[in-house]
């Protein structure tokens, strides 16, 4: 009979309710109060999962988020979680959970091969792979990657909510043990407004285990109090929730389980929140973490912290196993050891690597009236297999022993989890003697306390953190109680020894550092010998500390052995950065409501809902969606587009362009600031008038491109385009504020104010003449004022798609009437709606450029043929950089159309001589002629403008789609512009 | 995440401003070849003090000058910038 089992009595645990839960196809029941962890192990489980590498079977090292290899999946469907941790996961009715990298069953794992050729697998593994022949890889990588990837995720859409809260405080506590409480306490009554964050379940941290006294009463009953008398002074209590990450300026996140993995949400559906928490002062209080001892197969099941094995039996009533024995470097370990005893739990010795005089003589003999106590002794090989520890052999300074048992407890001493003091960029000092780091040097608001400050004795934890209450409130503005602090009178529990070291004749292959990513002290001492010397090396080399668990229980470990190969003490070695979040946390967590729809706000232009009407597939534009064609019964998508284009080129078409950019520039100065902004001539043009601008970019490169229109002397029109308008008005403001603060001019951002609809075709005239009042259609490049159904609108005259056309603006808000009379003029007019994509093909077929294709961040003004409309004045922005050597390249691409020789050209289709010859170019835009056969595309082409007449293969490998083309003008329709202008 | 304090709105989160450039780095059309080189494409990339430009884009769109340490992140001093409106 070996494994845990529960005890009659004791443990925070509802013994009268039962809760039902699945654990890898088997039913088991446990309590509320309880993990799944604690459940499993009063049911005498001991293998909870498979090792990632080796998949050596696995069982619980710890009780806490510490927890290596425990690692289970929760939950069903859209809800499974993985990679949870079993001490973490408290446990619910209904839960349901698997261990993890087995196949096909737990007993009987395939993957478990792996360990009979565990010396083929070495630290850098696969970096060696990877630097072999690359044929062999190929071998390897089907291998690998079917064994590889820690548990698996869901496949369902995760039903869920996860919300995000943004909130402040004058004090964050982080952590409720009885520093925390304390802590919390003494601001709290001093005024402060305090958030006190918890991981667990309940408050009171290490003490929830201990028969500790504090202030007279026994520590649960100070736990409850205090969590009263917080609550009562308006406390922000969070359980559940854990500080993942500490960033800049004192700001918190908070990670709070609103339910357990895998578990039903409540009525608001929500799963986990997001705190992000921006403090005045941050009191640390997130406790140690106990660290395993060096021997062989010391990752067998049954080999567990000390910590973890007394936290099973008072917070649990569980036993962890029949038969203990305790291996120790530190004070720890006797706790558990007396606390077994007078439980009932038979342990067969304590077995404490320090010499007798080294440890406190009261405790020793206290703990010998219960168990044998050997002093002077250190593990060496866990004996037992797969299903499980049987014995422990150690060896003495007078020979060998081995005791029988199926739990070896094991305490390694404290290493204080001074995570986010780091993440904080705070500083440590290095205890040679405890073999601790402890932290140093805050830089922002943050005070660490008790056991994560290396003040692992309660009176001492209780009354520093008292003043460190105390100060945060009064640095917060709160004025400081004269009350004293919690007091707790017995003998500290504290004293450690660094026990990295193994004992001698220990193999260092099999003693396992980071079981979680299974890495062995002969690992790190491959990879030292192989010259990896720096500790971020090491840790990348082998893997240490990269698992999820991110070396909890063995950075400290691998770094001490660092240290010894070096011959150089340990805080010489450096350490790895602490890197947010403290564990494991979902996508969900992070992504909030920011998913589905919710991703990005959708805006809708003024006319939005008369393109739904039509119910037509969208395309996303900047913020906006707009329709990419108006589709009849029996059209697709193409022929759909292509009547529309026809019917622009033949009748007449409306389409909505509102989501242009639109800017109005006013002042005495605002030509002048115009004439920075855009690198064309504005000041010369006349009231009434406009013309076709762009602007570049600091760097010389063509930046966006649109028109300008003078409505007064003093007021201008700019407009850009749609993806490019933030980046416009960035522009404007900053050529405006930072550049030339001086101008009397003022710029405002118009881009909503006005809906904007485009008249395009041979009777877009005779639209314009219907339905404007008090106005004639105005001139190619003139505007107009006059009245639509009743609302005031400006008419330019301009064209995108080749052909006679107008821009018709209105108020947003009056806009549906304009459109309405457009609409129903066009169709009298044997027109109608036209969409993006007949659009599109309209620009191609003009050769019109457009932001996203041409002017793609890397075409100067040459490129692009833009070059003779230069403001020969200069003074704008980019001027100077176009003047640099590698704009003269007459390599450069540039901007040419192409015409098919054969069929349909592909968007995105590289221009080359041959296929697998080199690149020339590529086609920026593809298209057709709209009355004529025959395609044609845009496209950008080495030193293209001297090319006219050469012949390349558009080739498109991801397509399958190639085509001969014929390199020549960019303009198919119209070149002269004769059926536009006046 | 910086608690950037707007010289027109008080302490906002970082995420309301946009970074533009270092102070130093601003170039006017008038400036050097050299220099425009030098501010476009081999600036210092400073561990301690740093003169910055900065936007509040999603707050109140002001250009402000923010004093700044690279390594700590502590600001030490914020200024108004631009137009008088
Ligand atoms: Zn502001």
């Amino acid at each position: 009979m070996s494994g845990g089992s529960r005890l009659p009595a004791g443990g925070l645990i509802d013994r009268s309710r039962t809760l039902r839960f699945g654990f890898d196809g088997r039913d088991f029941t446990g309590h509320p109060g309880d993990t799944l962890a604690s459940a499993l192990l009063a049911s005498g489980v001991r293998v909870f999962g498979r090792s990632f590498k080796y998949h050596r079977t696995r069982g619980l090292l710890a009780a806490g988020v510490e927890e290596p290899s425990a690692l289970v999946g929760a939950g069903e469907g859209g809800r499974f979680e993985p990679n949870t941790r079993a001490t973490d996961l408290h446990l619910y009715d209904g839960l349901v959970a698997e261990s993890q990298n087995r196949w096909p069953s737990l007993a009987l794992d395939v993957g478990a091969v792996n360990q009979l050729i565990a010396p083929f697998i070495p630290a850098g593994f696969y970096y060696k792979t990877f630097l072999g022949p690359p044929a062999l890889w190929k071998l390897y990588e089907h291998v690998i990657r079917a064994a590889a990837g820690l548990g698996r995720p869901p496949h369902l859409p995760d039903p869920d909510r996860y919300e995000r809260r943004a909130a402040f405080c004058d004090v964050l506590v982080v952590g409720a043990g009885p520093a925390g409480l304390s802590a919390a306490l003494a601001a709290a009554r001093s005024g402060a407004r305090v958030a006190l964050a918890e991981m667990d379940s309940r408050l009171g941290g290490s003490l929830l285990g201990d028969p500790a006294q504090i202030d007279g009463q026994p520590a649960r009953d100070w736990i409850a109090a205090s969590e009263t008398e917080l609550r009562t002074l308006g406390v922000r209590v969070l359980t559940r929730t854990t500080a993942i990450g500490y960033y800049d300026h004192d700001m918190v996140y908070l990670a709070e389980r609103v339910v357990e993995p895998g578990a039903a949400t409540g009525d608001d559906g929500i799963a986990q929140r997001m705190w992000r928490m921006r403090a005045g002062r941050v009191i640390l209080a997130q406790g140690a973490i106990e660290r395993p001892l060096p021997f062989e197969d010391n990752d067998r099941p049954g080999v567990m912290l000390s910590g973890a094995v007394r936290t099973y039996l008072d917070r649990f009533g569980v036993a962890a196993g029949q038969r203990i024995v305790l291996a120790t470097s530190s004070d720890d370990a006797y706790r558990t050891a007396i606390r077994l005893c007078d439980a009932g739990v038979r342990v067969e010795a304590l077995l404490d690597a320090r010499s007798g005089d080294a440890i406190d003589a009261d405790l020793l003999r206290r703990t010998r009236d219960r168990c044998p106590v050997e002093t002077g002794v250190r593990p060496v090989r866990a004996l037992g297999g797969a299903k499980g520890v049987t014995g422990l052999a150690a060896a003495a300074a007078g020979g060998a022993a081995s005791f029988i048992a199926d739990v070896i407890a094991v305490s390694g001493g404290l290493t204080p989890s001074v995570h986010l003091h780091m993440q904080a960029g705070g500083g440590l000092d290095w205890d040679e003697g405890r073999g601790i780091f402890t932290p140093t040097a805050p830089r922002q608001g943050q005070v660490s306390i008790g056991a994560c400050a290396g003040r692992f004795g309660l009176a001492d934890a209780l009354s520093d953190a008292w003043r460190a209450g105390l100060d945060a409130a009064a640095a917060t503005g709160g004025r400081p109680v004269a009350d004293t602090p919690p007091r707790f009178e017995g003998r500290a529990f504290a004293d450690q020894i660094s026990a990295f070291v193994p004992a001698p004749g220990v193999n260092p292959k099999k003693v396992f550092v980071d079981p979680q990513n299974d890495v062995t002290l002969g690992d790190l001492d491959l990879a030292w010998r192989e010259g990896y010397r720096s500790v971020e090396h090491q840790k990348r080399y082998t893997t240490l500390g990269m698992a999820t668990d991110q070396g909890k229980t063995s950075n400290l470990i691998g770094l001490a052995r660092l240290a010894q190969n070096e011959g150089r003490p340990a805080p010489q070695v450096g350490l790895t950065t602490f890197r947010p979040p403290f564990i494991p946390t979902t996508l969900g967590l992070w992504a909030g409501e920011d998913a589905g729809f919710h991703v990005t706000p959708l805006r809708r232009t003024p006319l939005h809902d008369q393109h739904a009407a039509f119910d037509p597939p969208w395309q996303a534009v900047g913020y906006w969606r707009r329709p990419r064609a108006y589709l009849r019964a029996g059209e697709t998508l193409a022929t759909a587009a292509l009547r529309e284009a026809r019917m622009v080129r033949t009748t007449v078409g409306i389409t909505d362009v509102s989501t242009l950019g639109k800017f109005e520039v006013s002042g005495p100065d605002a030509a002048q600031l115009l004439e920075r902004v855009c690198a064309t001539s504005v000041s010369k043009l006349a009231v009434g008038r406009g013309r076709y601008t762009f602007m570049l970019r600091e760097d010389g490169l063509v930046n966006d491109d649109g028109t300008v229109w003078r409505l007064a002397e003093d007021r201008f029109l700019l407009t850009s385009s749609t993806g490019g308008a933030d980046r416009m008005a960035g522009l404007i403001s900053y050529v405006r504020n930072v550049l030339y603060p001086d101008l009397r001019v003022g710029a405002a951002n118009v881009q909503e104010h006005h809906a904007a609809i485009a008249v395009a075709g041979p009777r877009a005239r005779a639209v314009i003449a219907a339905v404007v009042e008090g106005m004639a259609p105005p001139r190619h490049m003139s505007l107009g004022r006059g009245v639509v159904a009743g609302v005031p609108v400006l008419v330019i005259a301009a064209s995108y798609s080749g052909e006679r056309a107008f821009e018709v603006y209105a108020p947003s808000h009056q806009a549906v009437a304009v459109w309405t009379a457009l609409a129903e003029a066009a169709q009298a007019q044997d027109g109608g709606l036209y969409g993006l994509e007949a659009l599109e093909i309209l620009r191609v077929e003009k050769g019109h450029v457009e932001t996203g294709g041409e002017i793609d961040g890397r075409t100067s003004a040459h490129d692009l043929r833009l070059e003779k409309m230069l403001n020969p004045r200069g003074g704008y922005v980019g001027q100077l950089a176009q003047q640099r050597p590698a704009f003269a390249d007459p390599d450069r691409l540039q901007f040419v159309g192409v015409e098919s020789l054969g069929g349909p050209i592909a968007e995105g289709s590289m221009l080359v001589e041959r296929p697998g010859f080199a690149v020339q170019g590529h086609v920026t835009a593809a298209g057709l002629r709209v009355l004529e056969e025959g395609f044609v595309g845009l496209a950008l082409l080495k030193g293209g403008r001297a090319r006219p007449g050469d012949e390349l293969l558009a080739w498109s490998p991801t397509r399958t789609a190639s085509a001969r083309v014929r390199v020549c003008e960019p303009v198919f329709h119209d070149p002269a512009g004769e059926r536009y202008r006046d | 995440m910086m608690l950037i304090p707007c010289p027109h709105c008080g302490p906002r989160a970082h995420a309301e401003f946009t970074f533009d450039r270092p102070v130093e780095a601003i170039t006017r059309p008038d400036d050097t070849a050299d220099a425009l080189v030098r501010n476009l494409f081999s600036r210092d990339n400073p561990r301690g003090h740093s003169r910055e430009l900065w936007r509040h884009t999603y707050g109140c769109r002001a250009w402000i000058a923010l004093t700044r340490d690279t390594a700590t992140h502590a600001i030490t001093d914020v200024q108004a910038w631009g137009a008088k409106a």
